[in-house]
C-alpha cells in the first residue's frame, strides 16, 4: 500500500456552514482519505452526506474550515480553482451555451495559453477519444443529453489534469445510456491513466465502476475499500444498509473453541463465526446475511427455519419474503432458472441454509 | 371523413377570424396612435411652412429636408453651407446618448451583479429599490437634478465647505449636466433588463470557467458578458433610445444654448414656427435611432447568436 503513490491526500478537512441564523452545520467533519494515483475512487453515500462538499473543496470551488489537501504532496486547499491543475465534470454538464462543441473543450487550453496549433490537435484527439468527431461544430444546445456528457468529458480531460472530478454525471441519463457510459467512462479512465473520483449515491454503479469506494454518511468516511470488501464485509450497519439488501439477525454472543464466537440467534439455531475487530465478543451482536447467500432447504436441515410471506417475481431472480421464529423479516433470493418450479409456496414453512463464511458479525 | 374535414376548416377559419376581431382594439390604436401620426409627420416634411406655424397644405417642397443638412447665406443665397448648427446639435446628441448609454452599462453592469448574487429575499428588495425612482415624475426627478448641480446646489456646497474651491464649479447649462441627469434617469433602464439575464445565469457555469483555468477577469469576458448579452442589448436600447430623444433633461439642465435634437424639433414646432423643417428632422432622429438599432443588433447577434437565442 506505502508503494503506492497517493495523488490526493486529504487530511483532517472540516467544513462547517454557518447558517444565516447562527446554527452551525457540519459538513464535513475531520475527514482524512487517500486518493492513489491512477485509481477509480467513488465517495458513495446518501444525499447530504457530504461527498459533493468534499469534490468542491478538491476542486476548489470551496474551501475547507480545517484541514489540508495535498496533490502530489503540495497543499492546494486554499489555491483558487483555476490554479489547480484537476477538472470536473458537473453534474448538469455546465457547457456553455454560447460556445460549440469544439470551443467549449478547447476552453481549458486556450485558457493556459497554449498556441492555436496545439488547441486544435488536442481537441480533434479529445473529439475522436469520445467519438463525436463529426458534431465539432454544433452548438451545445444542438446536442443531446448523452452527447453532452461525452462534450463535458472531453472538455475536462483535454487539459490533461492530474485528477479528474466528476460530480454525479450520470444522474440525469437514462436507465440503458447510463449503463453505456459507466463502460466508456471505465475506458477512457483506462485509456488516459486519470485518476478519476467519482461522486454518486448509486451504489451499484460505485461497485460496477471503482477499484475503490469509500461510504460516506453525515459528514463521515465510514468504510474506504475495494467493491467486494464493502460489499461482502461492510464495517458497520449503515454502510450494509446502504449498499445491497441485507437481513440483520440478533444473536447473543459467546466465546467458543478454535477463536470462534458461538451467536445463539434469537431466530432460533446458533452459528459459529470469525470475531470482528470492533464487535464485542459476548452479549448483544447483530449478523448479517445477504439475501443471496441463503437458499431453501428442508425445515430440518436450515440454520434458521422461517415462514413464506410473499413471492415475489423479478425475472433473473424470485424474492422470498420470510418471517422468522422471532418476529423478524428475512429476505431470501432465489436465482430462476428456466422450466424449474420454485417448489414453495406461501405459508410454507422452509428451512434457510447460509452459504458458507455467508453470515458475519457486524458493529452496530 | 370529407364533412369532418369540412368541418374542421370551417372551425379554423373562424378561430382566424375571431383572432382578427380580438387584436382589432390593439390594431386601431397602433395606427391611430402610432404609425398614422408618423406619416402625417412625413406628409409636412414635404410641405411649405406656414406663415405663423402649420404649413401650407398640398404646396409640395423639400426645401424643410434641404435644411435639416444646409443653409443659405443670408445676404446671398448663391452661397450655401452645411448647417453646423444642426450638424454639431445631431452630433451632440448621439455623443452625449453614447456616453449615456456606456456609463449606464458600466455603473449597471456590477450593480445588476452585485443583486444577482444576492440571497433571493434582499434580491427582491434591492429590485423593489432600483424601481423606486419611477414613482416619482421625470421632471420633479430633473429639477431635484438641478438643487444637486447648480452653483447654490449640494455639489458646490459641499466643495466650497471643504476648502476646495472658493468660486462655484459651474455644472448647470453644460453638456456634463444634461449627461448628469439622463445618467440619473436612465440607470435604471439599464440595471434591470441586466438583472433579468445575469438572474438566469447558472452559477455552475462560472465554476465552469473558474474550473478550466479562467481566471476572474477571463469568466468576466469569456462566459458571464456573453451570457448577459441579451440584457445589455435590452438594456442599451432602452437606454440609447430615449437618451437620444430626451427632452426634459436638456431643456432644465442644459438651459438654452445646449440643445439637443428634441429641443430642437420643439423650437421649430413652437418659437421657431417651421413646422416642415421640425418634421423633417423628427424624421432624421427617427432614422438615427432605427440605423443604429440595425448595426447594434445585427452586430451583437453575430458575435453572441446563442445567448441572444
Amino acid at each position: 500500500m506505502s508503494l503506492l503513490k497517493s495523488a490526493i491526500d486529504v487530511r483532517g478537512v472540516s467544513r462547517i456552514f454557518t447558517g444565516a441564523g447562527g446554527g452551525a452545520f457540519k459538513a464535513l467533519d475531520d475527514v482524512s482519505v487517500s486518493i492513489r494515483e491512477n485509481e477509480f475512487f467513488t465517495l458513495l453515500g446518501p444525499s447530504g452526506c457530504g461527498k459533493t462538499t468534499l469534490l468542491r473543496l478538491i476542486a476548489g470551488f470551496d474551501f475547507p474550515t480545517d484541514g489540508s489537501i495535498f496533490l502530489y504532496g503540495e497543499d492546494i486547499a486554499r489555491l483558487p480553482p483555476f490554479k489547480r491543475p484537476v477538472n470536473t465534470v458537473f453534474q448538469n454538464y455546465a457547457l456553455f451555451p454560447h460556445m460549440t462543441v469544439g470551443q467549449n473543450i478547447g476552453f481549458g487550453l486556450e485558457m493556459l495559453g497554449k498556441p492555436k496549433t496545439e488547441i486544435a490537435a488536442r481537441v480533434d484527439e479529445m473529439l475522436r477519444l469520445v467519438q463525436m468527431v463529426e458534431l465539432k461544430d454544433r452548438k451545445t444546445s444542438q446536442i443531446s443529453g448523452g452527447q453532452q456528457q461525452r462534450v463535458a468529458l472531453a472538455r475536462a480531460l483535454a487539459p490533461k489534469p492530474k485528477v479528474l472530478l466528476l460530480d454525479e454525471p450520470l444522474s440525469a441519463l437514462d436507465y440503458k445510456l447510463r449503463k453505456d457510459m459507466q463502460i466508456e467512462l471505465k475506458r477512457l479512465q483506462a485509456e488516459t491513466g486519470i485518476t478519476f473520483i467519482f461522486v454518486t449515491h448509486d451504489q451499484e454503479e460505485a461497485l460496477t465502476m471503482s477499484d475503490r469506494i469509500a461510504v460516506m454518511n453525515k459528514g463521515n468516511i465510514l468504510q474506504v475499500g475495494g467493491p467486494r470488501d464493502i460489499y461482502e464485509r461492510p464495517a458497520e450497519r449503515f454502510v450494509a444498509n446502504f449498499i445491497g439488501e441485507t437481513n440483520f439477525l440478533k444473536g447473543v454472543a459467546r466465546p467458543s473453541s478454535n477463536d470462534k464466537l458461538r451467536v445463539d440467534l434469537a431466530a432460533g439455531g446458533s452459528l459459529y463465526l470469525d470475531p470482528v475487530e470492533g464487535v464485542a465478543s459476548s452479549g448483544d451482536v447483530t449478523v448479517i446475511v445477504r439475501p443471496e447467500n441463503a437458499s431453501l432447504v428442508s425445515a430440518k436441515a436450515g440454520d434458521i427455519t422461517g415462514t413464506v410471506e410473499n413471492i415475489v417475481y423479478f425475472g433473473t431472480d424470485t424474492h422470498l419474503h420470510m418471517r422468522l421464529k422471532d418476529g423478524a423479516g428475512f429476505l431470501l433470493r432465489k436465482q430462476n432458472i428456466s422450466g424449474s418450479a420454485l417448489g414453495i409456496e406461501m405459508g410454507q414453512v422452509a428451512g434457510i441454509a447460509f452459504a458458507k463464511g455467508a453470515a458475519c458479525l457486524i458493529k452496530d | 371523413m370529407a364533412s369532418a374535414a369540412q368541418v374542421s376548416e370551417r372551425a379554423r377559419r373562424q378561430d382566424i377570424a375571431n383572432r382578427w376581431l380580438l387584436s382589432t382594439p390593439a390594431l386601431f390604436i397602433l395606427f391611430v396612435a402610432a404609425i398614422g401620426p408618423l406619416f402625417v409627420m412625413l406628409l409636412f416634411s414635404f410641405l411649405v411652412k406656414g406663415d405663423h406655424g402649420d404649413v401650407k397644405y398640398w404646396q409640395f417642397s423639400t426645401q424643410a429636408w434641404f435644411n435639416v443638412f444646409f443653409q443659405t447665406d443670408i445676404f446671398d443665397d448663391t452661397i450655401t453651407t452645411i448647417a453646423d448648427a444642426h450638424v454639431s446639435i445631431i452630433w451632440r446628441s448621439v455623443k452625449l446618448s453614447l456616453i449615456t448609454t456606456a456609463l449606464t452599462l458600466i455603473i449597471g453592469f456590477p450593480t445588476a451583479y452585485f443583486i444577482s448574487i444576492q440571497p433571493p429575499k434582499w434580491r427582491d428588495l434591492l429590485v423593489f429599490l432600483v424601481t423606486i425612482p419611477f414613482w416619482t415624475n421625470i421632471l420633479i426627478r430633473t429639477f431635484a437634478i438641478q438643487q444637486v448641480i447648480n452653483n447654490e446646489g449640494v455639489i458646490n456646497t459641499l466643495l466650497k465647505w471643504s476648502g476646495l474651491t472658493t468660486s462655484p464649479v459651474q455644472i448647470m447649462y453644460t453638456d456634463t449636466a444634461i449627461f448628469i441627469g439622463m445618467f440619473y434617469v436612465y440607470l435604471p433602464l439599464m440595471v434591470l433588463p441586466l438583472y433579468a439575464s445575469m438572474e438566469k445565469i447558472d452559477f455552475r457555469l462560472v465554476e465552469a470557467g473558474y474550473d478550466l483555468y479562467a481566471n476572474r477577469f477571463q469568466v468576466l469576458r469569456r462566459v458571464i458578458i456573453p451570457l448577459v448579452k441579451p440584457g445589455i442589448i435590452a438594456g442599451s436600447i432602452l437606454v440609447f433610445i430615449p437618451s437620444l430623444g430626451a427632452f426634459v433633461a436638456p431643456s432644465l439642465l442644459g438651459g438654452g444654448k445646449n440643445l439637443m435634437l428634441a429641443t430642437l424639433i420643439d423650437l421649430q414646432f413652437g418659437k421657431g414656427a417651421n413646422w416642415p423643417l421640425g418634421a423633417a428632422l423628427s424624421i432624421t432622429l427617427l432614422v438615427i435611432v432605427m440605423v443604429v438599432l440595425l448595426f447594434y443588433v445585427r452586430n451583437a447577434s453575430r458575435s453572441g447568436g446563442a445567448s441572444a437565442h
